[in-house]
């Protein structure tokens, strides 16, 4: 439904022109005698580190992955061992069922994880349940791979922590000083002052099954909202997961025909998929008014071009500020910039005297919010 | 200047007409004076605020940002009053604990000379919100483009204060901005405000189309009937010296006809059509385009394309009301009024002569000009009412002309039709034959059953070939295609459509699963009706 344009198909794109630049000498940080290149490097797996010899977030089956959060682009099955925190590994298994993987083992956060002499350490980003930053060290240097994170305020997942890095990987999904996400109260107060004016229409609200969905319910409830949320079945066991870990979410019910008549759901909040909402499933509504819950929804026409009313700009990504209020507080002498709009941020950093460059890793989705 | 701001996000995205006026209603119901009233004349475009160039919009932001960062943005997001709203940065350390109120926005806007305006919207600028920052940007620059007509914020006061639409109408041209003593009048805390201006618009009265069986029931005797003119519907108000022609829905088009404005040296109201040409030699329908949608007029075109007015009503002389008064007699007053005009500005719709309905049929299958559309059907003894009353007037409309055309892109509506493709964008087909393609011609969302709406929904989800967001293409070439029997009023040349034709109110009057798409309409059939 949001699709923008596709990445080029061509996979290894990144990777050789990566290596042409450390040819070049273009990458100009040496950690104690190696370069960060030979610590972590891009391949068409993911990232790799040759010393300790694991990927992070792999896109395809590996011997050894460390997974930074369950978002299905990030945490793929069929590799034969993960280490990722005990929530990550727990969302894996209720997406891919128990054998997603050879061997699992939980990485508790701020822990030291010794991996053949090198050492890894998770620490939260702030994207989702049980997301985390990985910091890998080596010979006294220190490279943190962000996963994906952001910086507002979540009471579904645990805050981001800024860690003092060499090289800080960063995403930039809204990498652009265009995006600039507002505070989610306000976002949530709109949606509720909508469903006010509108009392005999349906809110019917696309939000990802993984975090964003969760995170609109407790902001809901944080606002005082206390009539059932009717939510789509695609949501129903990770909505549970969240509830299971403490996260109270309040009184969920399936929107389902068989659960209410149509009439039922006047006034009524649904929550949903956003690709269920093209679909014939969204007709048991009446009369509904879209919405959908995304950073993207700060561009107008976006939100035009999907066919959404009532957009609500809502992000589990780190805005603008956000990212570069980041890079500065980790102090990086050198950044690495993935998945998203690298261009603006490498010249960002340019322009902050800090040195930076475009990770071309493949196969991430940046529409993933 | 927030609650502005929201209003615009919400309106600009909002498609039903409904929705929009409930947004409306609460806006000038929830926010006070003179803000509200404010909003309101940015929305009916009666706020006067001297223009930023796109220009220099550019130069201020440059002058504070990294122009690579910018231009990064701008091609991202395609529209420069919206990029300059998402990248304006914030005066460090001065963040300010309230934002500015549309009043003071538009206060210091208006107060702003040529050249220090710049630096006054910089101002304004750094002390608003994204959203605020986006509306200040839209009132300087010009064109709200919110989907909101004049007519709709009238809909909106009328509800708000649960009044006729028309009562709003008449009183408007004697309103200024901020409108205080409308709003204390519609929320029942004041009198109506006096009609001092001159020159009023009068709200008109409007027909009903004749429906199966309204005829039998109805005495020839009791109606006159007149050709229905397919022009603009126009009032002309003179009144102590001030010369006003306002629209249907009395918006003031004077500016637009100034030599028809020139003629008007009477102290009368009166009611008809715009034509374009002269009283002998009616122009056509495109001829009258030539007038349409003008601000202003250039001489050329003026004499090219004179317009003039087909009188059919006459609503005061003088200081005399004769709206009371039977048509009958309004007839007899205008016949002999319309004899003192400018014979080439004025002249009187005639009457058509009939003796039984059949009769009438006849003459209204077979109208003496193209710009005729139809007949009136006018009661004798009507006084003459605003709004839609059923029964005094009717419109028979000539019948619509129909052409088959094939489904090509589909849709999908919004509201009770979010999850059903609704809009559909049909072709018919041109080149030569073993090479023929579809060439688009039109757009339309109705004149379907539900029924029908479902059985298109799943041949358009059956039969996708590609999807550009909410969009649709559906599979069509000359073995299979969906066929479409379109009804339309008119035709207009269009420069800016492919097939070089625009269709006049559109609309799916049958499917055609029974016929092959290949035997669907060609291209020179729709341009054969544009050269009758």
């Amino acid at each position: 439904m949001f699709r923008q344009q596709m990445k080029p198909a061509g996979v290894y794109a990144g990777v050789s022109s990566l290596l042409q630049q450390a040819s070049r000498g273009g990458i100009s940080n040496y950690l104690g005698g190696m370069r960060a290149s030979d610590l972590l490097h891009p391949r068409p797996e993911g990232l790799y580190c040759p010393p300790g010899d694991f990927f992070i977030d792999p896109v395809r089956p590996v011997n050894r992955a460390l997974i930074t959060h369950g978002h299905s682009d990030h945490a793929r099955s069929g590799h034969r061992s993960v280490l990722a925190t005990r929530q990550t590994l727990d969302i894996m298994g209720l997406r891919y069922g128990e054998g997603f993987a050879g061997t699992t083992q939980a990485a508790a956060l701020g822990e030291t994880i010794a991996l053949n002499g090198v050492t890894a350490t998770f620490h939260p980003a702030g994207h989702v349940l049980g997301s985390a930053q990985i910091a890998v060290e080596h010979q006294g240097r220190r490279i943190v791979a962000s996963g994906d994170y952001k910086r507002q305020k979540d009471a579904t997942c645990e805050p981001f922590e800024p860690i003092k890095c060499d090289v800080f990987i960063t995403e930039a999904t809204f990498g652009l000083p265009v995006f600039r996400h507002p505070p989610d109260s306000e976002e949530i107060a709109r949606l509720l002052k909508s469903a006010a004016q509108f009392p005999e229409r349906s809110h019917l609200v696309g939000a990802y099954a993984l975090g964003k969905a969760q995170r609109l319910m407790r902001l809901l409830r944080d606002a005082g909202y206390d009539r059932p949320i009717y939510i789509h079945g695609a949501l129903a066991k990770l909505s549970d997961y969240y509830q299971s870990q403490g996260i109270d979410l309040g009184t969920l019910e399936p929107a389902t025909v068989e659960s209410g008549a149509r009439q039922d759901f006047a006034g009524a909040i649904v929550i949903g998929p956003p690709s269920a909402f093209a679909d014939r499933w969204a007709r048991r509504f009446p009369d509904p008014i879209s919405c959908f819950a995304s950073g993207w929804m700060r561009i107008r026409q976006r939100a035009k071009q999907g066919g959404v009313e009532l957009p609500l700009i809502i992000s589990d990504h780190a805005d603008w500020d956000e990212l570069t209020a980041t890079i500065k507080e980790t102090g990086a002498e050198e950044i690495w910039v993935t998945h998203g709009r690298e261009e603006a941020l490498v010249r960002w950093c340019e322009l902050e005297g800090i040195a930076a460059r475009p990770l071309h890793l493949v196969g991430y989705e940046d529409e993933g919010d | 200047m927030n609650r502005f701001a929201e209003l615009l996000d919400r309106l600009v995205l909002t498609p039903s007409r409904n929705g929009k006026l409930t947004l409306l209603t609460d806006y000038f119901r929830s926010v006070e004076d003179p803000d509200r009233g404010l909003a309101l004349a940015a929305i009916t475009g009666d706020l006067s605020i001297a223009a930023v160039k796109p220009a220099m919009l550019r130069t201020l932001v440059i002058e504070r940002m990294d122009p690579v960062l910018f231009g990064y943005s701008y091609d991202y997001v395609g529209d420069l009053a919206e990029t300059v709203s998402l990248v304006w940065p914030q005066p460090p350390g001065d963040i300010p604990n309230r934002s500015p109120t549309l009043a003071e926005v538009v206060a210091k806007l208006q107060a702003a000379s040529r050249s220090d305006g710049p630096k006054v919207l910089a101002g304004l600028l750094d002390s608003a919100s994204i959203s605020a920052r986006f509306a200040i940007i839209k009132l300087v620059t010009g064109g709200l483009r919110i989907g909101v007509s004049a007519r709709l914020a009238k809909q909106a006061l009328a509800d708000l204060g649960q009044v006729d639409v028309a009562e709003i109408e008449e009183l408007w041209h004697g309103l200024t901005p901020p409108y205080a003593g409308l709003f204390a009048w519609l929320e029942g805390k004041a009198e109506r405000p006096e009609r001092t201006a001159l020159a009023l618009f009068r709200p008109v009265m409007l027909s009903n189309a004749v429906g199966d069986g309204d005829l039998e029931k109805l005495d020839p005797a009791d109606y006159a009937a007149e050709w229905k003119w397919d022009g603009i519907r126009v009032q002309a108000v003179c009144d102590g010296g001030v010369r006003r022609l306002y629209s249907r829905t009395g918006d003031d088009v004077s500016g637009a006809f100034p030599d028809l404005a020139e003629a008007m040296d009477f102290s009368a109201a009166l009611d008809g059509e715009l034509l374009v040409g002269d009283p002998q030699a009616t122009g056509t329908f495109s001829d009258l385009q030539q007038r349409l949608n003008r601000k202003s007029v250039t001489p050329k075109i003026q004499q090219q394309y004179p317009a003039f007015m087909r009188c059919y009503d006459v609503l005061q002389i003088g200081d005399e009301d004769l709206r009371v008064l039977p048509f009958r007699e309004r007839r007899g007053r205008l016949e002999s009024f319309v004899k003192t005009l400018d014979p080439s500005r004025f002249d009187l719709s005639p009457l058509v002569e009939f003796a039984d309905w059949t009769t009438l049929e006849e003459l209204r299958s077979a109208p003496p000009h193209p710009i005729i559309e139809g007949v009136m059907l006018k009661r004798w003894d009507s006084p003459y009412l605003a709004g839609r009353p059923k029964g005094p007037w009717f419109k028979w409309k000539r019948d619509p002309h129909t052409v088959d055309a094939v489904l090509m892109y589909a849709q999908r509506g919004h509201g009770k039709r979010s999850s059903f493709y609704s809009d559909y964008t049909f072709g018919v087909w041109s080149g030569p034959e073993g090479a023929e393609e579809l060439v688009p011609v039109g757009k339309a969302y109705f004149g379907f059953t539900d029924e029908e709406l479902k059985q298109i929904d799943k041949y358009v989800r059956d039969n996708t070939v590609e999807r550009f967001g909410p969009v649709r293409s559906v599979r069509a070439d000359r073995r299979q295609g969906l066929v479409l029997e379109v009804a339309f009023e008119g035709l207009n040349r269009s420069t800016r459509h492919k097939s070089g034709v625009a269709m006049r109110f559109p609309r799916i009057s049958r499917l055609r699963w029974d016929k092959p798409a290949a035997e669907a309409d060609r291209i020179e059939t729709l341009q054969a009706l544009l050269d009758s």
